[in-house]
């Protein structure tokens, strides 16, 4: 932490201090990694309910006739295509395919939400900035200022909905709506980085620690919990969803990381089309898998992955997984020959070969 | 959890309990409150003779990756094997069933240059 830039508190910073939580600098913000343990919130959500303070991610709103033509040029999804209050993942790529930032846009009335990785908050803030163009978009910066909520778990809808005004049953997954949370207005989107059920609330400031607390205290005997970054981090991977930094960097392309879904190549322009559309034609580039390990100890990021005596590639995220059977899993940047489900890999582990196999993700799908 | 009165402490946060010339040796209630939920132990192998704080094998949580060092030196006798199937025996009982490992003490007099409880307890603080 330097003089400069001192680490900025989100609206729900006095409630993790009376819970207790364990904070760490994250994106520019002070932010729990942990309240009651890493294990105990990933069981909370994967059986109950958990509550994630996510007010430190960037949140940018573009207005204008043009938003959705302009943000096609810059992503490799459709954006024009989405329907009122639907929400899509987006990735903004470099002119070598590789990804500035993974996202998630939202249609709203008159407007567009767009929300950003809060480590990618400046750099996604300046890029959209330096290449307005003549679209006439209008950004405006929301970081910072609105808070952002999620409550996610098998019972976290049936939770959120005796406190608001619209019947969450009508929002699909990944759409959104208006309504008021506790009586305060809040954009409540089914959307989420954990594979369960739940919606994220955007929030104004000054309105996110009542409902926070109020969450708590009305659903503490259903088991809701407060959950932190270190949890987070558990449930995205076992559900097979990137994190950037990890399994999509300025370097790894989102083809690479086995994002082809979100990849429309049929759109006339965009920046990384012709680098991308090469990638896949050559089809010959390392990629993301997911590895299972044989054993206890787990793998970690940067930890070297062979497949027999070879070196080919190294471990991007590695946790153990209380809902993958207890194993630890992990995903890999690997060669292609490499990546084909079922191949017997090893990962080295302080100097010692440990055995793992590479197995489709998601790890986790929940029940449905 | 108050430091158990018969126990010696490293700077490192182990606690080493000495009964003749065998000594225990575990991490402490604040080591374990620190790391979080433990995940993984990796202990040095039976018959290896290991050095007064020495890097002799680690512990794992959820998130990171911590050095054990050995408050005291000498040859491996006995490991936890029991923290295999159930690492978070160190997370429950750092005393107790969490123990680590069994030294034969090479050389007694290394005790000197371990802390009491009470000067333990001045450093084990955020």
């Amino acid at each position: 932490m330097n003089a400069e830039s001192p680490v900025k508190r989100t609206a729900l910073y006095d409630e993790h201090v009376r819970l207790g939580a364990r904070l760490i600098p994250f994106g520019g913000f002070d932010m729990p990694v942990q309240y009651g343990g890493i294990l105990k919130e990933h069981d909370a959500v994967r059986h109950r309910a958990g509550l994630f303070d996510l007010s430190h991610m960037g949140q940018f709103i573009l207005e204008g006739e043009n938003v959705a033509a302009w943000a096609e040029t810059l992503t490799i999804n459709a954006v024009a295509s989405m329907k009122p209050l639907q929400a899509r993942y987006n990735i903004f790529c470099n002119p070598q395919g590789g990804a500035h930032d993974d996202t998630i846009f939202y249609r709203l009335d008159g407007r567009w939400l767009l929300v950003v990785n809060a480590s990618n908050a400046d750099k996604m803030w300046a890029h959209l900035n330096a290449n307005l163009g003549d679209s006439g978009v209008k950004l405006t910066n929301l970081h910072g200022r609105n808070a952002l909520i999620a409550i996610q778990g098998p019972k976290a809808v049936a939770m959120l909905q005796r406190h608001v005004d619209i019947d969450l049953s009508a929002v699909k997954y990944y759409f959104c709506a208006q309504g008021n949370a506790y009586g305060k207005p809040a954009i409540l989107a089914r959307t989420g980085y954990t594979g369960e059920d739940g919606f994220e609330l955007f929030l104004e400031g000054a309105d996110a620690a009542d409902i926070w607390s109020a969450l708590l205290r009305d659903h503490a005997d259903e088991g809701l919990e407060a959950c932190g970054l270190g949890a987070r981090d558990v449930l995205r991977l076992e559900a097979g969803m990137p994190l950037y930094g990890h399994e999509l960097t300025e370097e790894i392309t989102p083809v690479q990381a086995g994002q082809t879904w979100a990849l429309k190549l049929s759109k006339p322009t965009f920046v990384g089309k012709e680098a991308l559309a090469e990638q896949l034609e050559r089809d010959d580039f390392s990629r993301i898998v997911g590895l299972t390990m044989e054993g206890r100890a787990p793998a970690r990021e940067g930890y070297a992955v062979f497949l027999g005596d070879r070196a080919v590639g190294e471990v991007r995220s590695g946790s153990l997984a209380p809902a993958v059977g207890n194993k630890n899993i992990a995903t890999a940047l690997v060669a292609k020959e490499a990546a084909t489900v079922g191949t017997s890999l090893t990962v080295e582990i302080r100097g010692t070969r440990h055995q793992a196999t590479v197995v489709a993700m998601p790890f986790y799908k929940r029940p449905q | 959890m108050a430091q158990p009165a018969d126990l010696l402490f490293s700077k490192e946060h182990e606690w080493v309990k000495i009964d003749g010339d065998v000594a225990t040796v575990g991490i402490t209630d604040y080591a374990q409150n620190s790391l979080g939920d433990i995940v993984y132990v990796e202990l040095p192998k039976v018959g290896k003779k290991i050095d007064q704080f020495g890097n002799i094998g680690v512990v794992e949580s959820v998130k990171a990756v911590s050095d054990l060092f050995t408050p005291i030196g000498g040859e491996v006798i006995e490991v936890n094997a029991g923290l295999d199937a159930d690492p978070a025996a160190v997370n429950r009982e750092p005393y107790g069933a969490g123990w680590l490992f069994k030294v034969k003490v090479a050389d007694p007099s290394q005790k000197s240059n371990l802390l009491s409880p009470s000067d333990y307890e001045a450093i084990a603080v955020d």
